[in-house]
C-alpha cells in the first residue's frame, strides 16, 4: 500500500495466530498461543524436543486442525476456510518437511516441476527452465535426473527447498532444516536460508532446536516451551531475557530426570510439572 | 422389583433373583452388548470409509473431468501397465492350472454317467461365472492391492502425503484416481484373459483324455456358454476392482506412524481385500441368482 511507510509495511502481519489451542485426544499440545509473523521477516520457532514446534508449524499450514483459536493467513482464518480457499492460500506457501518428503517415485526435477505442472499452464520447456533455476538456487544444478534415494540427507533438504520455492511463494516454512545433518552441511543449509532471505522478498518461518542456527538466521525468535510462548523478540531481546526457562534453554541446563512415562509426557507438554504421589 | 414395569429395565435384570448376582449379570450383559455394538459400529465405519474413498475416486474419475479438472491419463496408463500387463504371466499360469484342475474334478463325477463330453461346458461355465473373476481378483490383490497400501502407507510415514496437501494437491485425486481407473479397466480385461486361459487348461485335459480335438473342444465350450455367463463374471470383476482399490488405498491412508506400520497396512489390505471380495462375490452371485440373470 502506497500510503504505508516502509516500516509500517515491514510490521504488517502476514500470519496472525490468536489464542491457538491444539489437542490430540486428551492431551493439549498448544495452550492458547498468540503471535504474528511479519511480512518479509524470518521468524525462528525455538524449543525443546516435544514442545510442540512441529505441531505449531503444521497448524500454520492447516495440516493440523486447531481445537480453538484463530490463524489468520493473508486475511483469512484458515481454521474456518473451505477446502478450495485453503488450496488458493497454499499455492502461496512453501513447506519443507523434516525429512524432505520428496516423492520417491519421481526424479528430483519432476519433484520440483510437480506444482508447476499441476497448478499452471506453463509449457514443458518453460517448466524445465524454472526447475533448473530453482535447483541452481539451492546448489543442486545438474541433479534433475537423480532419484531422491540417490541423494544425501543434505541434498534432499535442498531439493525439498527447491520444490517449496517452485511456485515463488510469499511464505516459506521449514521444519528442522538442519536436523540430522553434520555441522558443515547444516551450516550450508543455514546459509541457503540466509541467501533466500536476501534474494527474495519472502517471509520465512523456521522450526529448530539448534540455538546457533536460530541466532544466525532469525530476525525474531519465538521460544516455545511445553506448548506456551515464553519469549518472543529479536535476538538481542532474547539474550537479555531473564525468564528462568529462557536462561535454562539458552545456557543448555539439563532437565531434571523423569522416569515415569506419564510424567515425561506431561513434562513435555504442560506448563506445571505434575506433583504426583 | 417392578417385574412388569419394563420401562428402563434391561432383560437380564428381569431374570435374576438375588440383588448381587443381578448386578453382575446385568453388568456382563451390558459389557457384551457394548462390545458387540462397538465392533458393529467399527465395521460399519470401516465400510463407510471404503465407500467414501471409492465414491471420491469415482467422482474424480467420471465427474470431475467434465468440470474442467484434469484426469491423469498418463498416470492411469502407467498403473494399468503395472496392474494389468505385468500380472499376465502369473495370472495365465494360475488360471491355466485352474482350468486343468476343474476339468479333472468335473471329469471325476461326469465319467460315472458316461458324460465326459460335458467337461468342456462345466469348465467354461465355472471359469467365466466364478473362478475367472475370483482368481484374477486374488492375483491382483497379491500384486497390486498390497502394493497400493504399501505405496500410500510409505508416503504417509515419510510425510509425502502432507507434502501433497501443502502443495494444494488432493491425495485422493492424485494417488487414488489413477489406480481406480486402471483397476476398473484392467480387471475385466484380465478376467476375460483368465477365462480364456482356464478354458485352454480344460482343453488340455479334453484333448488328452476326453476324445476332443482342440477345435471341437473350443466349439463345445462356446456352445455351452451364454452371454450372461460372461457378463455376470465381468460385472463381478468390476466390483472386485473397485473393492481392491478402495481397501488397498484406505489401508494405506490409515497407516500409523513408523515404518513397521506400513507392513501392518499391507497385510491388512490383503486379508481384508480377500474377505471383502468374497463377500461381494456372494452378494452378486445371490443377486444374479434371484433376479434371474443366471
Ligand atoms: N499425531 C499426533 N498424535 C498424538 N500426539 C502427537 C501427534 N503429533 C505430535 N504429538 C505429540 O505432541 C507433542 C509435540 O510434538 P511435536 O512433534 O510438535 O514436537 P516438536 O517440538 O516438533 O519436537 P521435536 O523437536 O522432537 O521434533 C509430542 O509430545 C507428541 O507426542
Ligand atoms: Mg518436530
Amino acid at each position: 500500500m502506497p500510503s504505508m511507510t516502509d516500516e509500517a509495511q515491514q510490521n504488517e502481519a502476514i500470519v496472525s495466530v490468536r489464542d491457538l489451542r491444539l489437542r490430540f485426544g486428551e492431551r493439549e499440545i498448544l495452550h492458547g498461543i498468540s503471535f504474528d509473523v511479519r511480512r518479509y521477516e524470518t521468524l525462528v520457532i525455538l524449543g525443546g524436543s516435544g514442545s510442540g514446534k512441529s505441531t505449531l508449524l503444521r497448524a500454520l499450514v492447516s495440516l493440523e486442525k486447531p481445537s480453538a483459536g484463530e490463524i489468520w493467513v493473508k486475511g483469512k482464518n484458515i481454521a474456518q476456510v473451505s477446502g478450495a480457499e485453503m488450496d488458493e492460500i497454499r499455492k502461496k506457501l512453501g513447506m519443507s518437511f523434516q525429512g524432505g518428503a520428496l516423492f520417491g517415485s519421481l526424479t528430483v526435477g519432476e519433484n520440483v516441476a510437480l506444482p508447476l505442472r499441476e497448478h499452471t499452464k506453463l509449457e514443458d520447456l518453460t517448466i524445465q527452465i524454472i526447475v533448473r533455476l530453482k535447483l541452481e538456487q539451492v546448489g543442486l544444478a545438474g541433479f534433475e535426473d537423480y532419484m531422491p534415494s540417490q541423494l544425501s540427507g543434505g541434498m534432499k533438504k535442498r531439493a525439498a527447498v527447491a520444490r517449496a520455492m517452485a511456485m515463488d511463494p510469499e511464505m516459506l516454512f521449514f521444519d528442522e532444516p538442519s536436523a540430522g545433518l553434520d555441522p558443515i552441511i547444516a551450516a550450508g543449509i543455514d546459509n541457503l536460508i540466509l541467501k533466500l532471505k536476501k534474494a527474495f522478498r519472502i517471509s520465512i518461518v523456521v522450526v529448530t532446536h539448534e540455538l546457533a542456527s536460530a541466532f544466525l538466521i532469525a530476525d525474531r525468535v519465538l521460544l516455545l516451551d511445553k506448548g506456551d510462548i515464553v519469549a518472543l523478540g529479536t535476538r538481542e531481546e532474547l539474550r537479555e531475557n531473564t525468564h528462568p526457562r529462557v536462561r535454562q534453554f539458552l545456557n543448555r541446563i539439563a532437565e531434571p530426570e523423569v522416569f515415569e512415562e506419564l510424567d515425561y509426557l506431561q513434562m513435555l507438554t504442560e506448563k506445571h510439572r505434575p506433583r504426583r504421589r | 422389583m417392578p417385574v412388569l414395569g419394563l420401562g428402563g429395565i434391561s432383560a437380564p435384570s428381569l431374570l435374576c433373583i438375588r440383588r448381587d448376582t443381578c448386578g453382575l449379570v446385568a453388568e456382563e450383559a451390558v459389557e457384551v452388548t457394548v462390545r458387540v455394538g462397538r465392533a458393529t459400529l467399527d465395521s460399519l465405519a470401516y465400510l463407510g470409509g471404503l465407500a467414501r474413498l471409492g465414491g471420491r475416486a469415482a467422482y474424480f474419475t467420471f465427474v470431475a473431468p467434465w468440470q474442467g479438472r484434469r484426469l491423469r491419463l498418463d498416470r492411469a496408463a502407467h498403473q494399468a501397465m503395472v496392474v494389468g500387463l505385468q500380472a499376465l504371466p502369473i495370472l495365465s499360469l494360475i488360471t491355466f492350472f485352474i482350468g486343468v484342475i476343474l476339468a479333472l474334478q468335473s471329469a471325476y463325477e461326469l465319467r460315472k454317467f458316461g458324460a465326459l463330453h460335458y467337461v468342456s461346458g462345466a469348465v467354461a461355465i465355472s471359469m467365466t461365472r466364478e473362478l475367472g473373476p475370483l482368481m484374477t481378483a486374488i492375483v491382483v490383490i497379491g500384486r497390486s492391492g498390497s502394493a497400493f497400501a504399501a505405496e500410500i502407507g510409505t508416503m504417509k510415514v515419510t510425510e509425502e502425503l502432507d507434502a501433497l496437501e501443502t502443495m494444494a494437491l488432493n491425495p485422493v485425486q492424485f494417488l487414488v484416481t489413477p489406480k481406480f481407473l486402471a483397476m476398473v479397466v484392467m480387471l475385466p480385461c484380465l478376467t476375460t484373459w483368465a477365462d480364456l486361459m482356464g478354458i485352454l487348461g480344460g482343453a488340455l485335459f479334453g484333448v488328452a483324455k476326453a476324445g476332443f480335438t482342440f477345435t471341437s473342444y473350443l466349439r463345445s465350450s462356446l456352445d455351452a456358454l451364454y452371454l450372461r455367463d460372461i457378463s455376470t463374471g465381468l460385472i463381478k470383476s468390476l466390483m472386485f476392482g473397485m473393492t481392491i482399490t478402495a481397501v488397498g488405498c484406505h489401508e494405506g491412508f490409515s497407516t500409523g506412524a513408523g515404518a513397521e506400520e506400513v507392513g501392518r497396512s499391507t497385510t491388512a489390505a490383503v486379508v481384508m481385500s480377500i474377505f471383502l471380495v468374497i463377500a461381494v462375490d456372494l452378494i452378486f452371485t445371490a443377486l444374479f441368482y434371484f433376479t434371474g440373470a443366471h
